[in-house]
């Protein structure tokens, strides 16, 4: 029974993990940049939750929309003002840019809200099923945080797949300058990439801080880092990878704890992702690139 | 013609090796004229550490073309080894100098040690895989470390993990109790022997990328399939550079550590990682100058903006987006390189005259 | 490339001096208002280290917001007069020696060490060579003190407070089995657990389970939780900040398990959390020498400044900072230290003070030091009922 019940902690923790990957995976599937500013992005959108429902009482779920309007637009903005100028640099450059795009949320974030922590108040309601005469309870938030992943990776699968401005998007990601000449306005395209990731950034925000609630200026930090291991660890770029990379994360990290050693569970974590990538070195679901001569 | 392309390079390192003796002796006589505030005398080792660990990450980064998010790592296994060694060895030797250049080499060992471990089967791995493989490993680094114990006494060292059950006998000392680190160190690291580090890695630097092992790993770098097919081995030569690269950041972590008093595991994270990348980028890839410049002034930029209070880490994440954007604006590039070619003009046309 | 980099470069850094010469002079300034100070050139110049940024900047936050109401009050008396400054070490030993250097440039002559234990052992070593007397507020592992004549602590041990919570569990016999969870890679925590569990064996507890955390991993504490449920544990020791407690907490109450949970002085704080359901911290014991919703004088004086000031409820860091300024003012007034005095001159004069007299303070009545710079003051068990402290 423990086993069943740490193993739905896994897949709860995992599907955070799953949302944050998805984020990390679009931008980076067309952008080809790793937005280590992801991470902070979910900081505000916990912020922006926090504040709508706690200081001015709004209905979590209108606080949930102020959390994604807002970010989004802040999505927008970093890509604007930080990366867009940087399109044709060299990718190190991007990622430099991105690093300090991160120091910038975090310190604002310290700056206007405190170094203090928050309690976040679940946007779900409290209340758990009990299953076996209450020996195995699953949160209502838990099953909340596993419907939302899946259905946001089918919209994203549908809506990369059936839509204009995806299939826009998966040209970008294959072939920028072909794209361009197809009347493709690349620009705007990675811009929209920006938005849909900052969005869900707000989303992963919100269930992180409803699941762990505690609310920092550096509450994104550890989670981006492990997010964005878990989409490497699914095949970076993949989005179903980035959900099969964040659940198995989550998994293990609480399987390593519960059943190997409570001290090593982060080295047991890495010491996995590093074994996966040697077997298949473009992670679980991505894509082998044949090397052109 | 290929004389004085030869003539460049040489010219170039020089210059180089000139900058660096030129700030040692700048800031030796400002020591001894007691110009040097305590804060800037204090952050003299740390920038040498951080300036060899700028230029060894270069090596993989510039000069073989690898992304490491991982680099604190060897730090980390370079600087707890080395006050291991020193801890043991200044039981047995007077000389500060010998003890801290033992634990030196020793340090180096331990961190090329890691970097064979670490290198040979991530090297078929590339680009971003081989960047969370490295943030990987820095991770489990720091998780061992945070679970190490470390003690002598008269029966010679001991170790332990996970669980302090270390039994010390009579006079017997820990050197790294896990979490809290290393505590009580005698700082023994000079600011001349980081001088003589600095120096030492751009002299093994220079010449491992002139000589034929070193245009190797760059041509792996410019085209790894067209290198590979004239023969080039590729795990063979990119594991060259990340090892000798390796053991530099294991002795810049010995000559770090042992300048404090205390060192802990969290200190050798991630964002120490970045913090190199950040130098190495700023600096231009593959431009050892420009490392050991970016090193110098970004470590000491975040003291100077002290006055900034509560806003200072903000300015300083302002000045490195800035910084990216400025040397990556193809205007600005354009602007600065017609104002260089026109004093270059000038100058020429000034030296031609009077010679 | 080359050329572009270094003007940049150049620049930067021309900026940077700019900046760093013209904003001292404004800083200065500032410290001296904040101060109070009439006359700069007579006060005493007090300097510390602390994190202002990053992940533990509320703890050096609180340490510098606590002794700048301490200074206010000092300097508004009239006699001796304080002048402070506070460097950010963003707990980091690196970063601490730098703003040590910081602020000894700026002429301390008594120093505050550092408000947490990494950058305390680095900061204390110096204040050891230099001869600048210290009273370190919060910084409490014992490589802080140890070897250093001139390095003293306002707050307890982290062995004292683990071997102490072991006696206190013993002696009220709380509980039957207890469960430990402590974050592995914190000085505070673990070296709070090492005694602890030392202690524990001496006397008999009977430890089920033990497991950790790290900075990295606390979010989720099902499995630990999970264990300690388990192996039937009716006590979980809690020795860490209220941060990740508030976390256990949580997790706790969602999974239905109710032990009995015990903290330490880390711990006091949680009901200041904004936003904590103080229902869900109903019935936890903690070991703390401060607590803000005392009712004696001092307390309350402090409590409605630092509220009216910085609009938030003072912690124990904040407590123990006022507390160290107001110890130190009496050791200067009863050496007879003036302004005009060497650092060093200082030293010897507060050692001799600080070995020789009792204090009374927000953290505890009749406070004295031994010679090896530890503070022997008596730890209040408290319990939290119906959101307010009471003592047991």
């Amino acid at each position: 029974m423990l086993f069943l019940s740490y193993l739905i902690s896994g897949i709860s923790l995992g599907s955070i993990y799953a949302i944050i990957a998805l984020g990390y995976t679009m931008v980076y599937g067309i952008a080809k940049m790793l937005n280590f500013a992801h991470g902070d992005v979910i900081m505000v959108g916990g912020y922006i939750c926090f504040f709508a429902c706690s200081y001015y009482g709004l209905h979590p779920l209108v606080g949930i929309v102020m959390a994604m309007v807002v970010c989004t637009v802040l999505g927008i903005l970093i890509d604007r003002f930080a990366y867009k100028p940087l399109r044709q640099a060299p990718a190190l450059a991007v990622l430099i840019t991105a690093i300090g795009m991160s120091y910038f949320l975090q310190n604002s974030a310290q700056l206007l809200w405190g170094s203090g922590s928050r309690v976040f108040s679940s946007v779900i309601g409290k209340g758990s099923f009990s299953f076996f005469d209450g020996q195995l309870t699953i949160n209502y938030l838990t099953v909340v945080t596993i419907v939302v992943c899946i259905v946001i990776m089918v919209g994203l699968v549908w809506f990369i797949n059936q839509t204009k401005r995806g299939k826009a998007m998966r040209a970008c990601s294959e072939d920028k300058g072909a794209a361009q000449l197809m009347g493709i306005n690349v620009d705007n395209t990675i811009s929209l990439t920006f938005a849909i990731g900052s969005a869900l950034a707000a989303i992963a925000g919100v269930l992180l801080c409803s699941a762990y609630p505690l609310l920092n200026p550096t509450t994104g930090m550890m989670p981006g880092i492990k997010a964005f291991t878990a989409a490497v660890f699914g095949g970076i770029g993949s989005i179903p990878g980035a959900l099969v990379g964040g659940l198995l994360l989550g998994i293990i990290e609480i399987f390593a704890k519960a059943y190997l050693s409570t001290q090593f569970s982060d080295a047991i974590v890495f010491a996995v992702l590093i074994i996966v990538l040697l077997v298949k070195p473009t992670g679980l679901l991505g894509k082998k690139i044949n090397e052109k001569v | 013609m290929k004389q004085a392309k030869m003539n460049r390079t040489t010219r170039s390192n020089l210059i180089t090796y000139l900058m660096v003796i030129a700030f040692f002796v700048i800031f030796q006589i400002l020591i001894a004229t007691g110009n040097v505030s305590s804060l800037l005398k204090g952050q003299l080792v740390p920038i040498c550490a951080y300036v060899v660990m700028a230029i060894s990450l270069n090596l993989v980064v510039g000069v073989s073309g690898e992304l490491s998010l991982g680099h604190a790592g060897f730090m980390s296994a370079g600087a707890f080894s080395g006050i291991v060694a020193a801890g043991y060895l200044q039981t047995m030797m007077e000389s500060e100098t010998l003890v801290l250049l033992i634990a030196m080499i020793i340090g180096g060992i331990v961190a090329a040690a890691a970097g064979v471990i670490v290198g040979v089967p991530i090297l078929r791995l590339s680009g971003d895989y081989l960047a969370i493989v490295t943030l990987a490993f820095g991770q489990i680094i720091k998780s061992i470390v945070e679970n190490l114990y470390v003690g002598y006494d008269a029966n010679g060292l001991q170790f332990s993990m996970v669980k302090n059950t270390l039994e010390l006998g009579e006079g017997g000392k820990m050197l790294i109790t896990g979490p809290m680190g290393a505590n009580g160190m005698a700082t023994i690291s000079t600011f001349t022997m980081g001088f003589v580090l600095i120096m030492v890695c751009l002299f093994v630097i220079f010449n491992l990328v002139n000589s034929k092992s070193g245009r190797a790993i760059m041509a792996l770098r410019d085209n790894k399939i067209a290198a590979q097919s004239v023969g080039i081995s590729s795990s063979k030569y990119k594991l060259l550079a990340f090892v000798v690269s390796a053991a530099m950041a294991g002795m810049a972590g010995v000559l770090f550590a042992l300048n404090f008093t205390t060192v802990v595991a969290s200190k050798f994270d991630f964002n120490t990682s970045i913090l190199i990348l950040v130098f190495v980028v700023l600096g231009g890839l593959g431009n050892m100058r420009g490392s050991i410049i970016a090193a110098a002034l970004l470590t000491v930029l975040p003291e100077l903006l002290r006055s900034f209070a509560d806003y200072r880490m903000l300015v300083y994440a302002i000045f490195l987006i800035l910084m990216m954007l400025a040397t990556n604006n193809p205007k600005l590039k354009g602007f600065l390189q017609s104002i260089s070619a026109k004093i270059k003009g000038a100058v020429g046309k000034g030296g031609e005259a009077n010679g | 490339m080359k050329k572009i980099l270094s003007v940049c470069l150049i620049l930067m850094l021309s900026i940077g001096l700019l900046a760093g010469c013209g904003g001292d002079e404004t800083t200065n300034n500032n410290e001296g208002q904040a101060g109070g100070t009439e006359n700069n050139a007579a006060a005493i110049k007090i300097g510390g280290t602390g994190p202002l940024t990053g992940g533990a900047a509320i703890y050096g936050l609180a340490a510098k917001q606590g002794a700048e109401i301490a200074v206010e009050e000092i300097n508004a008396l009239g006699g001796l007069q304080f002048e402070l400054k506070y460097e950010d070490d963003a707990n980091d030993a690196e970063k601490a020696a730098n703003a040590y250097n910081v602020v000894k440039d700026w002429g301390m002559q008594i120093s505050l060490g550092s408000v947490t234990s990494t950058p305390g052992t680095a900061t204390a070593s110096k204040n050891y060579e230099d001869r600048i007397f210290a009273l370190t507020p919060s910084a409490s592992s014992t490589s802080v003190t140890e070897g250093k004549d001139n390095v003293f602590q306002m707050c307890f041990t982290d062995p004292g407070q683990g071997a102490k919570s072991a006696q206190y569990i013993y002696e009220q016999n709380l509980g039957e089995k207890i469960a430990i969870i402590y974050k592995n890679d914190e000085v505070y925590s673990s070296g709070i657990y090492e005694t602890f569990i030392a202690e524990a064996e001496k006397l008999g507890l009977n430890v089920v389970s033990t497991t950790t955390f790290t900075t990295d991993s606390q979010t989720d504490f099902s499995v630990q939780l999970g264990e300690a449920k388990n192996a039937g544990a009716d006590l979980v020791f809690l020795p860490m900040y209220y941060e990740p407690a508030s976390l256990i907490l949580t997790q706790a109450d969602s999974m239905g398990y109710a032990p009995k949970f015990f903290g330490v002085d880390g711990m006091d704080g949680i009901l200041t959390l904004k936003g904590f359901d103080a229902s869900l911290a109903e019935g936890v014991i903690l070991l703390t020498s401060f607590s803000a919703d005392a009712q004696d004088d001092m307390t309350v004086n402090f409590v409605t400044k630092y509220q009216d000031k910085y609009g938030e409820t003072p912690n124990q860091f904040a407590a123990g900072a006022y507390d160290s300024i107001y110890a130190l003012y009496n050791a200067c007034t009863n050496a007879g230290v003036t302004a005009d005095m060497t650092a060093e001159q200082i030293n010897d004069l507060m050692i001799e003070q600080f070995t020789t007299m009792s204090f009374d303070g927000l953290t505890g009545t009749q406070i004295t030091w031994s010679s090896d710079g530890t503070v022997s003051k008596d730890p209040k068990g408290m319990v939290i009922q119906d959101g307010v402290y009471v003592g047991m």
